[in-house]
Protein backbone atom coordinates (compact mmCIF):
# COMPACT_ATOMS: atom_id res chain seq x y z
CA UNK A 1 0.00 0.00 0.00
CA UNK A 2 1.60 3.65 -1.31
CA UNK A 3 2.86 5.46 2.04
CA UNK A 4 3.29 9.00 2.85
CA UNK A 5 7.29 9.57 3.72
CA UNK A 6 6.13 10.22 7.12
CA UNK A 7 4.18 7.19 6.86
CA UNK A 8 7.72 5.15 5.58
CA UNK A 9 9.92 6.05 8.09
CA UNK A 10 7.24 5.00 11.22
CA UNK A 11 6.98 1.99 9.59
CA UNK A 12 10.84 1.24 9.35
CA UNK A 13 11.05 2.39 12.34
CA UNK A 14 8.26 -0.07 14.02
CA UNK A 15 9.81 -3.24 12.14
CA UNK A 16 6.66 -3.41 10.10
CA UNK A 17 6.31 -3.60 5.77
CA UNK A 18 3.57 -1.04 6.00
CA UNK A 19 1.68 0.93 7.69
CA UNK A 20 -1.72 3.13 7.49
CA UNK A 21 -3.02 6.04 8.79
CA UNK A 22 -4.94 5.79 12.18
CA UNK A 23 -2.57 2.67 13.18
CA UNK A 24 -1.14 2.31 16.25
CA UNK A 25 2.20 1.41 16.78
CA UNK A 26 5.50 1.34 18.77
CA UNK A 27 8.40 2.41 16.93
CA UNK A 28 12.40 2.54 17.34
CA UNK A 29 14.14 6.33 18.13
CA UNK A 30 16.95 7.67 16.99
CA UNK A 31 17.03 10.54 19.52
CA UNK A 32 15.17 11.40 22.66
CA UNK A 33 15.72 15.15 23.34
CA UNK A 34 14.68 17.47 26.57
CA UNK A 35 15.14 20.70 28.00
CA UNK A 36 15.80 22.02 31.26
CA UNK A 37 12.21 22.73 31.80
CA UNK A 38 10.72 19.51 30.83
CA UNK A 39 13.58 17.16 31.68
CA UNK A 40 13.09 17.15 35.34
CA UNK A 41 9.53 16.34 35.44
CA UNK A 42 10.97 13.49 32.98
CA UNK A 43 13.55 12.42 35.71
CA UNK A 44 11.14 12.27 38.43
CA UNK A 45 9.25 9.98 36.62
CA UNK A 46 11.95 7.84 35.58
CA UNK A 47 13.43 7.37 39.00
CA UNK A 48 9.53 6.99 40.39
CA UNK A 49 8.80 4.16 38.13
CA UNK A 50 12.48 2.83 39.22
CA UNK A 51 14.62 2.79 36.01
CA UNK A 52 18.01 3.35 36.62
CA UNK A 53 19.85 2.90 33.14
CA UNK A 54 19.02 4.99 30.31
CA UNK A 55 18.88 2.38 26.83
CA UNK A 56 21.16 4.13 25.01
CA UNK A 57 23.34 7.08 26.15
CA UNK A 58 24.41 8.51 22.64
CA UNK A 59 20.80 8.54 21.76
CA UNK A 60 19.80 11.21 24.26
CA UNK A 61 20.06 14.66 24.08
CA UNK A 62 19.56 17.13 27.13
CA UNK A 63 20.06 21.15 25.80
CA UNK A 64 19.55 23.38 29.02
CA UNK A 65 18.34 26.37 27.09
CA UNK A 66 14.68 27.83 28.99
CA UNK A 67 16.43 29.81 31.56
CA UNK A 68 20.62 29.64 30.97
CA UNK A 69 22.24 31.46 32.01
CA UNK A 70 20.01 30.27 34.95
CA UNK A 71 17.48 33.06 35.58
CA UNK A 72 16.79 32.51 39.11
CA UNK A 73 17.58 29.93 41.94
CA UNK A 74 14.53 27.78 40.92
CA UNK A 75 15.73 27.64 37.40
CA UNK A 76 19.61 26.83 38.93
CA UNK A 77 17.97 24.13 41.20
CA UNK A 78 16.34 22.70 37.41
CA UNK A 79 19.19 22.76 35.62
CA UNK A 80 21.33 21.05 38.14
CA UNK A 81 19.06 18.48 38.27
CA UNK A 82 19.24 18.15 34.05
CA UNK A 83 23.22 18.17 34.86
CA UNK A 84 23.52 15.41 37.54
CA UNK A 85 21.23 13.31 35.71
CA UNK A 86 23.13 13.70 32.57
CA UNK A 87 26.49 13.14 34.78
CA UNK A 88 25.96 9.84 36.44
CA UNK A 89 24.39 8.30 33.06
CA UNK A 90 27.26 9.73 30.72
CA UNK A 91 24.57 11.14 28.46
CA UNK A 92 26.71 12.40 25.42
CA UNK A 93 24.76 14.77 23.97
CA UNK A 94 24.02 16.96 27.07
CA UNK A 95 24.74 20.67 26.27
CA UNK A 96 25.13 23.18 29.30
CA UNK A 97 26.35 26.94 29.63
CA UNK A 98 28.96 28.01 27.28
CA UNK A 99 28.20 24.83 24.81
CA UNK A 100 24.47 24.91 24.89
CA UNK A 101 22.37 26.68 21.98
CA UNK A 102 18.40 26.71 21.69
CA UNK A 103 17.44 22.79 21.26
CA UNK A 104 16.28 22.85 17.58
CA UNK A 105 18.77 25.10 15.81
CA UNK A 106 21.35 23.17 17.87
CA UNK A 107 20.93 19.29 17.24
CA UNK A 108 21.19 19.93 13.44
CA UNK A 109 23.58 22.32 13.76
CA UNK A 110 25.83 19.67 15.48
CA UNK A 111 24.86 16.83 13.79
CA UNK A 112 22.83 15.08 16.16
CA UNK A 113 20.07 14.78 13.94
CA UNK A 114 19.62 13.26 10.39
CA UNK A 115 17.64 12.46 7.55
CA UNK A 116 15.46 8.99 8.01
CA UNK A 117 15.26 10.06 12.20
CA UNK A 118 12.80 8.90 14.15
CA UNK A 119 12.88 11.40 17.11
CA UNK A 120 10.64 12.76 20.05
CA UNK A 121 11.63 16.04 21.67
CA UNK A 122 10.00 17.10 24.91
CA UNK A 123 9.40 20.25 23.45
CA UNK A 124 6.58 21.19 21.11
CA UNK A 125 8.93 22.31 18.35
CA UNK A 126 10.42 19.23 17.89
CA UNK A 127 9.07 19.20 14.55
CA UNK A 128 11.69 21.13 13.20
CA UNK A 129 13.91 18.58 12.33
CA UNK A 130 11.44 17.61 9.57
CA UNK A 131 13.42 19.78 7.39
CA UNK A 132 15.95 17.29 7.63
CA UNK A 133 13.74 14.67 6.18
CA UNK A 134 13.90 13.41 9.84
CA UNK A 135 10.10 12.19 11.70
CA UNK A 136 10.47 14.27 14.67
CA UNK A 137 7.69 15.54 17.30
CA UNK A 138 6.78 16.92 20.19
CA UNK A 139 5.76 14.83 23.27
CA UNK A 140 5.55 15.58 26.95
CA UNK A 141 7.99 14.82 30.06
CA UNK A 142 6.90 11.20 30.55
CA UNK A 143 6.77 10.06 27.17
CA UNK A 144 10.73 12.05 27.34
CA UNK A 145 11.00 8.92 30.39
CA UNK A 146 9.80 6.24 29.12
CA UNK A 147 11.77 7.10 25.65
CA UNK A 148 14.97 7.57 27.38
CA UNK A 149 14.24 4.16 29.56
CA UNK A 150 12.82 2.00 26.54
CA UNK A 151 14.21 3.81 23.07
CA UNK A 152 10.74 3.17 21.53
CA UNK A 153 8.02 5.19 22.04
CA UNK A 154 3.93 4.75 20.90
CA UNK A 155 2.60 6.65 17.92
CA UNK A 156 -0.99 7.13 16.19
CA UNK A 157 0.21 6.77 12.10
CA UNK A 158 -0.60 10.24 11.15
CA UNK A 159 -2.46 11.49 7.73
CA UNK A 160 -0.88 13.70 5.95
CA UNK A 161 -2.24 17.18 4.26
CA UNK A 162 0.85 17.84 0.92
CA UNK A 163 1.73 21.19 0.53
CA UNK A 164 2.85 21.90 -3.05
CA UNK A 165 5.54 24.87 -3.17
CA UNK A 166 5.75 26.59 -6.50
CA UNK A 167 7.39 29.39 -7.59
CA UNK A 168 10.44 31.57 -5.50
CA UNK A 169 10.06 33.79 -2.46
CA UNK A 170 10.53 37.70 -3.33
CA UNK A 171 14.13 38.71 -1.20
CA UNK A 172 11.78 40.75 1.66
CA UNK A 173 10.19 37.71 2.24
CA UNK A 174 11.92 33.86 3.85
CA UNK A 175 10.35 30.74 5.32
CA UNK A 176 8.80 32.64 7.94
CA UNK A 177 6.48 33.97 5.82
CA UNK A 178 5.79 30.63 4.42
CA UNK A 179 4.67 29.67 7.16
CA UNK A 180 2.62 32.21 8.90
CA UNK A 181 1.02 32.29 5.22
CA UNK A 182 -0.10 28.75 5.87
CA UNK A 183 -1.23 28.91 9.09
CA UNK A 184 -3.44 31.71 8.55
CA UNK A 185 -4.66 29.96 5.60
CA UNK A 186 -5.11 26.75 7.64
CA UNK A 187 -5.61 27.71 11.63
CA UNK A 188 -3.91 26.57 14.23
CA UNK A 189 -5.84 23.20 14.10
CA UNK A 190 -6.32 23.24 10.25
CA UNK A 191 -3.37 20.72 10.33
CA UNK A 192 -4.19 18.28 14.21
CA UNK A 193 -3.27 15.16 14.29
CA UNK A 194 -1.73 14.99 10.81
CA UNK A 195 1.58 15.14 9.00
CA UNK A 196 2.26 18.61 7.02
CA UNK A 197 4.71 16.95 3.24
CA UNK A 198 5.78 19.46 1.85
CA UNK A 199 6.83 19.35 -2.09
CA UNK A 200 6.96 20.76 -4.96
CA UNK A 201 9.24 22.33 -7.30
CA UNK A 202 9.55 24.87 -4.96
CA UNK A 203 11.00 23.69 -2.57
CA UNK A 204 14.59 23.76 -4.13
CA UNK A 205 14.42 27.68 -3.99
CA UNK A 206 14.07 27.07 -0.20
CA UNK A 207 17.19 27.43 2.10
CA UNK A 208 17.77 25.24 4.90
CA UNK A 209 16.75 27.53 7.52
CA UNK A 210 14.26 28.38 5.61
CA UNK A 211 13.16 24.57 5.96
CA UNK A 212 13.79 24.82 9.31
CA UNK A 213 11.64 27.44 10.18
CA UNK A 214 8.77 26.67 8.43
CA UNK A 215 8.77 22.67 9.73
CA UNK A 216 9.44 24.28 13.52
CA UNK A 217 6.06 26.34 12.99
CA UNK A 218 3.97 23.32 11.68
CA UNK A 219 3.00 22.12 15.62
CA UNK A 220 0.99 25.95 15.34
CA UNK A 221 -1.17 24.48 12.61
CA UNK A 222 -1.65 21.75 15.13
CA UNK A 223 0.30 19.07 13.13
CA UNK A 224 2.26 16.35 14.39
CA UNK A 225 5.05 16.95 12.32
CA UNK A 226 6.12 18.79 9.18
CA UNK A 227 8.55 17.29 6.89
CA UNK A 228 10.96 18.23 3.41
CA UNK A 229 12.24 15.83 1.01
CA UNK A 230 15.38 15.11 1.28
CA UNK A 231 17.63 17.26 -1.67
CA UNK A 232 21.17 18.38 -2.86
CA UNK A 233 20.83 21.44 0.17
CA UNK A 234 19.77 18.60 2.20
CA UNK A 235 22.81 16.46 1.63
CA UNK A 236 25.48 19.69 1.17
CA UNK A 237 23.74 20.68 5.14
CA UNK A 238 24.54 17.28 6.32
CA UNK A 239 27.56 16.58 4.96
CA UNK A 240 30.75 16.70 7.75
CA UNK A 241 28.03 17.36 10.32
CA UNK A 242 26.56 14.23 11.06
CA UNK A 243 27.94 11.69 12.90
CA UNK A 244 25.11 9.06 11.47
CA UNK A 245 24.23 7.81 7.99
CA UNK A 246 21.64 9.72 6.81
CA UNK A 247 18.83 7.77 5.59
CA UNK A 248 16.63 8.92 2.40
CA UNK A 249 13.41 8.13 2.10
CA UNK A 250 10.59 9.56 -0.22
CA UNK A 251 6.69 8.98 0.00
CA UNK A 252 4.98 6.98 -3.14
CA UNK A 253 3.95 8.84 -6.13
CA UNK A 254 0.31 7.32 -5.46
CA UNK A 255 0.32 8.00 -1.46
CA UNK A 256 -3.18 9.40 -0.29
CA UNK A 257 -3.01 12.85 1.05
CA UNK A 258 -6.26 13.89 2.63
CA UNK A 259 -6.08 17.47 0.86
CA UNK A 260 -3.58 19.03 -1.23
CA UNK A 261 -2.57 23.02 -0.67
CA UNK A 262 -1.04 24.54 -3.60
CA UNK A 263 1.22 27.43 -1.83
CA UNK A 264 2.78 29.72 -5.03
CA UNK A 265 6.04 31.07 -3.24
CA UNK A 266 5.75 34.36 -5.99
CA UNK A 267 3.03 35.06 -4.24
CA UNK A 268 3.80 35.28 -0.60
CA UNK A 269 3.85 38.77 0.90
CA UNK A 270 5.40 40.01 4.34
CA UNK A 271 3.27 38.55 7.03
CA UNK A 272 2.74 39.18 10.72
CA UNK A 273 0.60 37.23 13.26
CA UNK A 274 -1.30 39.44 15.02
CA UNK A 275 -2.80 38.58 18.38
CA UNK A 276 -3.37 36.17 20.43
CA UNK A 277 -3.30 33.50 17.55
CA UNK A 278 -0.64 32.77 15.35
CA UNK A 279 -3.55 31.80 12.24
CA UNK A 280 -4.10 35.67 12.71
CA UNK A 281 -2.41 36.57 9.84
CA UNK A 282 -2.33 40.02 8.23
CA UNK A 283 0.12 41.66 5.30
CA UNK A 284 2.62 43.91 7.31
CA UNK A 285 2.07 46.17 4.94
CA UNK A 286 -1.49 47.07 6.11
CA UNK A 287 -0.50 47.14 10.06
CA UNK A 288 1.75 50.15 9.69
CA UNK A 289 -0.66 52.63 12.35
CA UNK A 290 0.77 49.91 14.87
CA UNK A 291 3.83 51.56 17.36
CA UNK A 292 5.74 49.04 18.97
CA UNK A 293 7.56 48.84 22.16
CA UNK A 294 10.16 45.93 21.73
CA UNK A 295 11.44 43.92 19.21
CA UNK A 296 13.23 40.20 19.63
CA UNK A 297 15.04 38.53 17.27
CA UNK A 298 15.98 34.87 17.69
CA UNK A 299 14.37 31.83 19.13
CA UNK A 300 13.98 28.15 17.50
CA UNK A 301 12.19 29.75 14.66
CA UNK A 302 14.45 32.06 13.66
CA UNK A 303 17.70 32.68 15.64
CA UNK A 304 19.80 30.68 12.51
CA UNK A 305 22.47 32.45 10.81
CA UNK A 306 20.57 33.47 7.93
CA UNK A 307 18.21 35.18 10.28
CA UNK A 308 21.04 37.09 11.83
CA UNK A 309 22.14 38.04 8.41
CA UNK A 310 19.03 39.51 7.72
CA UNK A 311 18.76 41.46 10.95
CA UNK A 312 22.24 43.02 9.95
CA UNK A 313 21.59 44.07 6.22
CA UNK A 314 18.67 45.87 8.09
CA UNK A 315 20.12 47.28 10.76
CA UNK A 316 23.50 48.18 9.60
CA UNK A 317 24.64 51.45 9.76
CA UNK A 318 21.00 52.53 10.97
CA UNK A 319 19.45 53.08 14.53
CA UNK A 320 16.82 51.30 16.65
CA UNK A 321 13.86 53.54 16.93
CA UNK A 322 13.80 56.30 19.77
CA UNK A 323 11.69 54.39 22.33
CA UNK A 324 12.35 50.71 21.27
CA UNK A 325 13.92 48.24 23.09
CA UNK A 326 15.62 45.90 20.09
CA UNK A 327 16.81 42.01 21.35
CA UNK A 328 18.95 40.09 19.19
CA UNK A 329 19.78 36.55 20.48
CA UNK A 330 21.67 34.29 18.04
CA UNK A 331 20.43 30.44 18.98
CA UNK A 332 23.67 28.60 19.30
CA UNK A 333 27.24 29.75 20.23
CA UNK A 334 28.25 28.60 16.95
CA UNK A 335 25.84 31.36 15.45
CA UNK A 336 26.68 33.85 18.23
CA UNK A 337 30.16 33.56 17.38
CA UNK A 338 29.76 33.81 13.27
CA UNK A 339 28.30 37.27 14.44
CA UNK A 340 31.18 38.25 16.11
CA UNK A 341 33.54 37.21 13.16
CA UNK A 342 30.98 39.30 10.92
CA UNK A 343 31.23 42.19 12.51
CA UNK A 344 27.10 41.85 12.85
CA UNK A 345 27.63 41.96 16.95
CA UNK A 346 28.99 45.36 16.73
CA UNK A 347 26.49 46.58 13.90
CA UNK A 348 23.70 45.42 16.40
CA UNK A 349 25.12 47.04 19.29
CA UNK A 350 26.15 50.42 17.19
CA UNK A 351 22.49 50.59 16.33
CA UNK A 352 21.15 50.63 19.62
CA UNK A 353 20.10 47.07 20.26
CA UNK A 354 21.25 44.59 22.97
CA UNK A 355 22.76 41.21 21.94
CA UNK A 356 22.76 38.56 24.21
CA UNK A 357 23.96 34.53 24.37
CA UNK A 358 21.43 32.33 23.71
CA UNK A 359 18.44 31.50 25.34
CA UNK A 360 14.43 30.88 24.78
CA UNK A 361 14.12 33.57 27.50
CA UNK A 362 12.06 36.22 25.89
CA UNK A 363 9.76 34.22 23.57
CA UNK A 364 7.90 31.70 26.39
CA UNK A 365 7.66 34.54 28.95
CA UNK A 366 10.46 33.24 31.10
CA UNK A 367 12.85 36.34 30.80
CA UNK A 368 15.06 38.56 29.06
CA UNK A 369 12.75 41.11 27.78
CA UNK A 370 9.34 40.38 29.65
CA UNK A 371 6.60 42.87 28.41
CA UNK A 372 4.45 45.39 30.84
CA UNK A 373 0.84 45.80 30.82
CA UNK A 374 -0.27 47.25 27.15
CA UNK A 375 3.49 46.69 26.11
CA UNK A 376 3.76 45.28 22.03
CA UNK A 377 6.56 43.18 20.99
CA UNK A 378 7.15 42.26 17.19
CA UNK A 379 8.71 39.26 17.70
CA UNK A 380 10.80 36.50 15.66
CA UNK A 381 9.40 34.04 17.69
CA UNK A 382 6.60 31.12 17.34
CA UNK A 383 3.83 31.80 20.05
CA UNK A 384 1.78 35.20 20.20
CA UNK A 385 -1.03 33.72 22.99
CA UNK A 386 -2.36 35.91 26.00
CA UNK A 387 0.60 36.72 28.11
CA UNK A 388 2.66 34.74 26.40
CA UNK A 389 5.86 37.34 26.42
CA UNK A 390 4.78 38.84 29.82
CA UNK A 391 1.59 40.51 31.23
CA UNK A 392 -1.62 39.25 29.83
CA UNK A 393 -2.48 43.00 28.79
CA UNK A 394 0.64 42.99 26.60
CA UNK A 395 0.57 42.28 22.62
CA UNK A 396 3.40 40.06 20.74
CA UNK A 397 3.01 40.14 16.59
CA UNK A 398 4.99 37.30 14.92
CA UNK A 399 6.93 38.12 11.69
CA UNK A 400 10.21 37.35 10.04
CA UNK A 401 13.54 38.98 10.83
CA UNK A 402 13.56 41.40 8.23
CA UNK A 403 10.10 42.67 9.27
CA UNK A 404 10.94 43.16 12.76
CA UNK A 405 14.42 44.19 12.03
CA UNK A 406 12.38 46.82 9.28
CA UNK A 407 9.85 47.56 11.84
CA UNK A 408 13.01 48.38 14.69
CA UNK A 409 14.42 51.17 12.94
CA UNK A 410 10.51 53.23 12.32
CA UNK A 411 8.94 52.45 15.26
CA UNK A 412 6.07 50.94 13.75
CA UNK A 413 5.50 47.43 11.80
CA UNK A 414 7.05 48.04 9.12
CA UNK A 415 7.14 45.73 5.59
CA UNK A 416 10.63 45.56 4.73
CA UNK A 417 10.89 46.63 0.82
CA UNK A 418 11.27 44.40 -2.07
CA UNK A 419 15.10 44.42 -3.00
CA UNK A 420 15.94 45.71 0.41
CA UNK B 1 -13.66 6.32 37.14
CA UNK B 2 -16.45 8.62 37.44
CA UNK B 3 -16.48 12.54 38.41
CA UNK B 4 -19.38 15.00 39.71
CA UNK B 5 -18.94 18.52 39.90
CA UNK B 6 -19.92 22.17 38.67
CA UNK B 7 -18.64 23.45 34.77
CA UNK B 8 -16.15 26.00 34.20
CA UNK B 9 -16.89 26.39 30.49
CA UNK B 10 -13.74 28.51 27.80
CA UNK B 11 -13.63 29.17 24.48
CA UNK B 12 -11.12 27.20 21.68
CA UNK B 13 -7.80 27.32 21.66
CA UNK B 14 -7.38 27.48 25.26
CA UNK B 15 -3.65 27.40 25.27
CA UNK B 16 -0.93 25.80 27.74
CA UNK B 17 0.26 29.38 27.95
CA UNK B 18 -2.98 30.23 29.80
CA UNK B 19 -3.10 26.84 31.30
CA UNK B 20 0.43 27.37 33.61
CA UNK B 21 1.93 30.10 32.39
CA UNK B 22 5.70 29.24 31.68
CA UNK B 23 7.18 32.47 34.48
CA UNK B 24 5.89 29.48 36.95
CA UNK B 25 8.23 26.74 34.82
CA UNK B 26 11.24 27.11 37.27
CA UNK B 27 9.93 24.13 39.07
CA UNK B 28 8.66 20.95 38.34
CA UNK B 29 6.67 20.57 42.02
CA UNK B 30 3.05 19.71 40.97
CA UNK B 31 1.62 21.06 44.36
CA UNK B 32 3.45 24.05 44.02
CA UNK B 33 2.10 24.91 40.17
CA UNK B 34 -1.26 24.12 40.58
CA UNK B 35 -1.54 27.46 42.76
CA UNK B 36 -1.43 28.50 39.36
CA UNK B 37 -3.72 26.86 37.54
CA UNK B 38 -5.72 28.70 34.44
CA UNK B 39 -4.30 32.07 35.85
CA UNK B 40 -3.85 33.74 32.65
CA UNK B 41 -7.65 32.76 31.69
CA UNK B 42 -9.08 32.91 34.39
CA UNK B 43 -7.69 34.38 37.52
CA UNK B 44 -10.06 32.91 40.52
CA UNK B 45 -10.37 29.60 39.24
CA UNK B 46 -8.43 27.79 41.59
CA UNK B 47 -10.61 29.84 44.14
CA UNK B 48 -13.75 28.64 42.64
CA UNK B 49 -12.72 25.05 41.91
CA UNK B 50 -14.30 22.10 44.10
CA UNK B 51 -12.68 19.03 43.75
CA UNK B 52 -14.27 16.75 40.92
CA UNK B 53 -15.16 19.69 38.95
CA UNK B 54 -14.98 19.65 35.39
CA UNK B 55 -13.59 22.13 32.41
CA UNK B 56 -15.85 21.78 29.49
CA UNK B 57 -13.90 23.73 26.19
CA UNK B 58 -13.91 23.96 22.57
CA UNK B 59 -11.34 23.11 19.60
CA UNK B 60 -7.95 22.65 20.21
CA UNK B 61 -7.79 22.40 24.10
CA UNK B 62 -4.36 22.29 25.12
CA UNK B 63 -2.77 23.88 21.87
CA UNK B 64 1.00 25.25 21.95
CA UNK B 65 3.88 24.04 24.03
CA UNK B 66 4.38 20.47 24.95
CA UNK B 67 4.99 21.51 28.93
CA UNK B 68 3.06 18.21 30.78
CA UNK B 69 3.02 20.66 33.46
CA UNK B 70 -0.43 21.68 31.83
CA UNK B 71 -2.41 18.95 32.11
CA UNK B 72 -0.32 18.12 35.40
CA UNK B 73 -1.93 21.47 37.05
CA UNK B 74 -5.09 20.72 35.98
CA UNK B 75 -5.32 17.24 37.56
CA UNK B 76 -3.32 18.26 40.95
CA UNK B 77 -5.92 21.17 41.70
CA UNK B 78 -8.84 18.26 41.49
CA UNK B 79 -10.48 18.53 38.00
CA UNK B 80 -11.81 15.60 37.52
CA UNK B 81 -12.39 15.65 33.97
CA UNK B 82 -11.63 17.99 31.03
CA UNK B 83 -14.66 17.58 27.98
CA UNK B 84 -13.87 19.25 24.71
CA UNK B 85 -14.42 19.70 21.09
CA UNK B 86 -11.08 18.77 20.54
CA UNK B 87 -7.64 18.74 21.69
CA UNK B 88 -4.71 19.67 20.75
CA UNK B 89 -2.22 16.46 19.95
CA UNK B 90 0.35 16.83 22.58
CA UNK B 91 -2.08 17.66 25.72
CA UNK B 92 -4.24 14.44 24.57
CA UNK B 93 -0.99 12.17 24.56
CA UNK B 94 -0.01 13.99 27.74
CA UNK B 95 -3.11 13.46 29.67
CA UNK B 96 -3.10 10.18 28.70
CA UNK B 97 0.07 9.26 30.20
CA UNK B 98 -0.30 11.21 33.16
CA UNK B 99 -4.06 10.14 33.64
CA UNK B 100 -5.72 12.84 33.53
CA UNK B 101 -9.47 11.86 31.94
CA UNK B 102 -10.05 13.93 29.52
CA UNK B 103 -13.13 13.45 26.72
CA UNK B 104 -13.86 14.72 23.56
CA UNK B 105 -17.79 15.34 22.91
CA UNK B 106 -18.83 18.01 20.33
CA UNK B 107 -21.78 18.14 21.57
CA UNK B 108 -21.78 18.25 25.10
CA UNK B 109 -18.92 21.16 24.66
CA UNK B 110 -21.03 23.08 22.69
CA UNK B 111 -24.53 22.86 24.96
CA UNK B 112 -23.07 22.58 28.66
CA UNK B 113 -23.10 25.78 29.85
CA UNK B 114 -20.60 27.56 32.84
CA UNK B 115 -21.98 26.68 35.99
CA UNK B 116 -24.28 23.34 35.26
CA UNK B 117 -23.87 20.20 37.13
CA UNK B 118 -22.42 17.58 35.64
CA UNK B 119 -21.67 14.06 36.03
CA UNK B 120 -19.19 12.14 33.58
CA UNK B 121 -18.61 8.27 33.59
CA UNK B 122 -15.18 8.22 32.23
CA UNK B 123 -15.31 4.13 31.38
CA UNK B 124 -18.17 4.29 29.26
CA UNK B 125 -17.57 8.36 28.16
CA UNK B 126 -20.77 8.80 29.30
CA UNK B 127 -21.57 12.54 29.78
CA UNK B 128 -24.88 13.54 32.59
CA UNK B 129 -25.59 17.41 32.84
CA UNK B 130 -27.85 16.80 36.20
CA UNK B 131 -29.24 20.60 35.37
CA UNK B 132 -30.74 20.17 32.29
CA UNK B 133 -30.96 15.80 32.56
CA UNK B 134 -29.45 15.71 29.70
CA UNK B 135 -26.78 12.64 28.45
CA UNK B 136 -24.15 12.98 25.79
CA UNK B 137 -22.58 9.80 24.44
CA UNK B 138 -18.25 10.68 24.22
CA UNK B 139 -16.01 8.39 21.73
CA UNK B 140 -14.41 5.86 23.50
CA UNK B 141 -10.82 5.45 23.66
CA UNK B 142 -9.02 2.56 21.27
CA UNK B 143 -8.03 -0.34 23.66
CA UNK B 144 -4.62 0.07 23.13
CA UNK B 145 -4.86 3.84 25.00
CA UNK B 146 -7.59 2.33 27.17
CA UNK B 147 -4.89 -0.10 28.83
CA UNK B 148 -2.74 2.80 29.60
CA UNK B 149 -5.08 4.57 31.15
CA UNK B 150 -5.95 0.92 32.83
CA UNK B 151 -2.40 0.48 34.42
CA UNK B 152 -2.37 4.00 35.59
CA UNK B 153 -0.39 5.60 32.91
CA UNK B 154 2.32 5.11 30.29
CA UNK B 155 4.95 4.36 32.74
CA UNK B 156 3.13 2.06 34.41
CA UNK B 157 2.13 0.13 31.86
CA UNK B 158 5.73 -0.66 30.62
CA UNK B 159 6.31 -2.62 33.64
Amino acid sequence: MAMTMTQKILAHHAGMENVCAGQLISAKLDIVLGNDITTPVAINEFNKAGFSEVFDKDKIAIVLDHFVPNKDIKAAEQSKKCREFSCSHCISHFYDVGKMGIEHALLPEQGVVTAGDCIIGADSHTCTYGALGAFSTGVGSTDMAAGMATGMAWFRVPSAIKINLTGKLSKNCSGKDVILTLIGKIGVDGALYRSMEFTGEGVKTLSMDDRLCICNMTVEAGAKNGIFPVDDITREYLKNRCERTPVEYTADEDAVYDEVIEINLSEIVPTVSCPHLPENTHPAAELSHIKIDQVVIGSCTNGRMEDMEAAYNVLKGKKVATGVRCIIIPATMEIYRECIVRGYTTAFVDAGAVVSTPTCGPCLGGYMGILAAGERCIATTNRNFVGRMGHTESEVYLASPQTAATSAISGYITAPEEGE
Amino acid sequence: MQTKGKVFKYPDNVDTDVIIPARYLNTSDAAELSKHCMEDIDAEFVNKLSSGDVIVAGWNFGCGSSREHAPLVIKTSGVGCVIAKSFARIFYRNAINIGLPILECEQAAEEICAGDEVSVDFDTGVITNITTNKTYQAQPFPEFIQNIIKSGGLLASLK
